[in-house]
């Protein structure tokens, strides 16, 4: 089995993609004023309390930073898209140690139950693997392979086995075991 | 037998013939040769009833001596309508030329009677018509009113025995994962059943994920993988008591794909530490021994029926192929070379073959091939069958069919190992993961 090997040049440059990235997303909807409700007639920003709006919340780790990364076809390795999205989880739980993380590993239903249990373990490996690799204790993160029992799109179409084919840290509160 | 198999795997035809014969070995026989197989038809009247109290059994045990016989594929039952003369004692003497003038060329007849403590009885005698003789010898079997089922299966067990000249396979049962709900939010729990879906029973809520149970070699027990912990680990349940515990909680680890040894005690599994999956062995009373030591996945362990080799799935040649190794770990030897991915083998309880999961060009099929990997033979073809299982006799293999789209429900399905006779299994809700129990005692 072979893991992602990052050269730190390009570590730095997915960073910083990472940085202009979080940024379009933060500002880009709520706080610029697209949602039809943020902007009144009176001129004045008013904004729903969104939690994903506080960068130490687990929605803003869900949804902002990204809580998922996703796989090729029989593959484990995490590729350059998902290496951006875990560097931004691993400088979130650097910054908020009191959570602890479940990585989930999954397949798509293209393959046999046990088989797509082991692949599912894997993928979920490597990114604690890449997760640790940044600078994250091993023993605030476990993982757990759900195989091909909890897809996330029911189609069988490629479309629907590209989303279902992920890796998705779920956040918990207090330290891990 | 290997010779029979053989020709069995080529295809199924029947040969009716009239010599004599000698020990059980009868006339009327349904041969395993090359040929276009033709049902051979069958008579079972509605049995006698001894007494009143067996009115309604007389003639349900024959409903479902006839079922099992015709559910094989190789028989044809000959309707109650074309009947020219009728059984009304168990001891008069056959009419032959009336069951012959029908073509009738096996002939089940019965009788039963109830007791006043709700014992059934129930007697058969299985004729030749053709040639005018007893097919083996009567027998009487009784149990519990409530095992009337499994008698008429014994029955049947006994007239494809003596007609095939291979074991029955009809008195099992068929342990499951009963499945509701839609695919993104499946509900699961294990149920077991008989072979033919009745006497359905459910062993698990629906509380949690489980997965891909697996009979002990007495089918007092079950293996199967379960998410009671929030990870996937081995778990046992008594059938009887319906009791489960965990079968090995090593921590940082995750279990899942077991199977039991034919002495019934040992247990082969998968264990997941790091990312890699191996295969352990694991010993009442002792601690887990580890049987392969590679970074690819090592996965869906199968005992030989001699409990001497370990047949599994694994992909260290970059995709999942089928491997043998001796039981207590060692060399593995390859034996899937084709093109596409092999997967979840399983030995017959006869020896000879081994059933898989093949993908190959986005469909998934059923195959059986020989112990050195001659002679594959896919099975079936769909957008998904996957798990094989076999039949107590070798003859039989059921799976998992699931179809595609967020529609797509997973079904049992049964096939004979020539590919013939596939056949849905009955089941109220959708089911998976299907695990056939010896024949019962």
């Amino acid at each position: 089995m072979t893991f992602p090997f990052v050269k730190p040049a390009l570590i730095a440059a997915l960073v910083l993609g990472l940085t202009a990235c979080t940024d379009a997303g933060r500002f880009g909807k709520g706080g610029s004023g697209d949602d039809a409700a943020a902007l009144n007639a009176t001129g004045i920003d008013q904004n729903a309390l969104d939690p994903a709006n506080d960068p130490n919340s687990p929605a803003y780790f869900q949804q902002k930073v990204g809580d998922r990364v996703l796989f090729a076809v029989d593959q484990s390795s995490v590729s350059v898209d998902g290496r951006v999205t875990l560097d931004g989880q691993a400088n979130w739980l650097t910054q908020n140690p009191s959570y602890s993380a479940i990585i989930e590993g999954h397949a798509d239903e293209q393959g046999t139950r046990e088989y797509n249990l082991a692949l599912g373990a894997r993928r979920a490996n490597a990114v604690q693997e890449y997760l640790i690799s940044r600078g994250v204790a091993g023993n605030r993160l476990r993982t757990v392979t759900y195989g091909k029992e909890r897809p996330l799109e029911v189609c069988s179409e490629e479309a629907c086995y590209a989303k279902n084919r992920r890796a998705v840290t779920v956040l918990s509160a207090g330290l891990g075991s | 037998m290997k010779q029979v198999i053989k020709s069995m795997l080529a295809a199924l035809a029947l040969t009716v013939g009239a010599m004599p014969v000698l020990a059980q070995d009868g006339p009327l026989r349904i041969e395993i040769t090359e040929g276009v197989i033709e049902p051979l038809p069958v008579a079972v009247p509605n049995f006698i009833a001894e007494n009143d109290a067996a009115a309604d059994l007389a003639r349900q045990m024959a409903d479902v001596i006839a079922a099992d016989l015709t559910g094989t594929g190789l028989f044809r039952e000959i309707s109650e309508d074309a009947f020219i003369s009728r059984i009304t004692s168990f001891d008069s003497p056959v009419a032959y030329a009336d069951w012959k003038a029908i073509n009738a060329q096996a002939l089940v007849t019965g009788a039963v009677s109830v007791s006043g403590d709700g014992r059934v009885t129930v007697k058969f005698r299985l004729f030749d018509v053709f040639a005018e003789t007893d097919l083996g010898e009567g027998l009487q079997l009784a149990g519990s009113t409530n095992s009337w089922r499994r008698l008429a299966h014994k029955v049947a067990d006994q007239v494809y025995s003596r007609i095939t000249g291979e074991g029955g396979y009809f008195d099992s049962r068929v342990v499951f994962v009963s499945e509701d709900g839609p695919k993104n939010a499946r509900l699961k729990r294990l149920a077991v059943m008989d072979y033919d879906g009745a006497n359905l029973q459910y062993l698990t809520d629906s509380s949690t994920i489980v997965l891909a149970p697996r009979f002990s070699p007495t089918g007092d027990r079950v293996l199967y993988t379960s998410y009671a912990t929030g990870f996937p680990k081995v778990h046992v349940l008594d059938v009887g008591t319906v009791q489960t515990r965990i079968l090995d909680d090593q921590p940082g680890t995750m279990t899942f794909a077991p199977r039991f040894a034919p002495n019934g005690q040992t247990v082969v599994f998968s264990l997941e530490q790091g990312g890699n999956t191996d295969i352990y062995s694991l010993n009442p009373g002792s601690t887990a021994t580890r049987l392969t030591s590679s970074p690819s996945i090592e996965t869906a362990p199968s005992y030989s029926p001699d409990g001497s080799q370990i047949v599994f799935e694994s992909d260290r040649s970059g995709a999942p192929q089928l491997y043998i190794m001796p039981a207590t770990g060692g060399e593995p030897r390859r034996i899937s070379f084709g093109e596409g991915r092999y997967g979840t083998p399983v030995w017959s309880p006869r020896g000879d073959l081994i059933a898989f999961t093949k993908q190959s060009q986005g469909r998934f099929h059923i195959g059986v091939m020989r112990t050195d990997g001659s002679e594959e033979r896919l099975l079936t073809a769909s957008f998904l069958d996957e798990g094989p299982t076999w039949a107590p006799n070798g003859r039989v293999i059921m799976f998992t069919r699931v179809g595609s789209g967020a529609g797509g429900q997973p079904a049992l399905y049964s096939v004979d190992i020539s590919g013939r006779n596939l056949r849905r299994v009955t089941t109220p809700s959708p089911g998976s993961d299907p695990a056939w129990s010896p024949l019962l005692p």
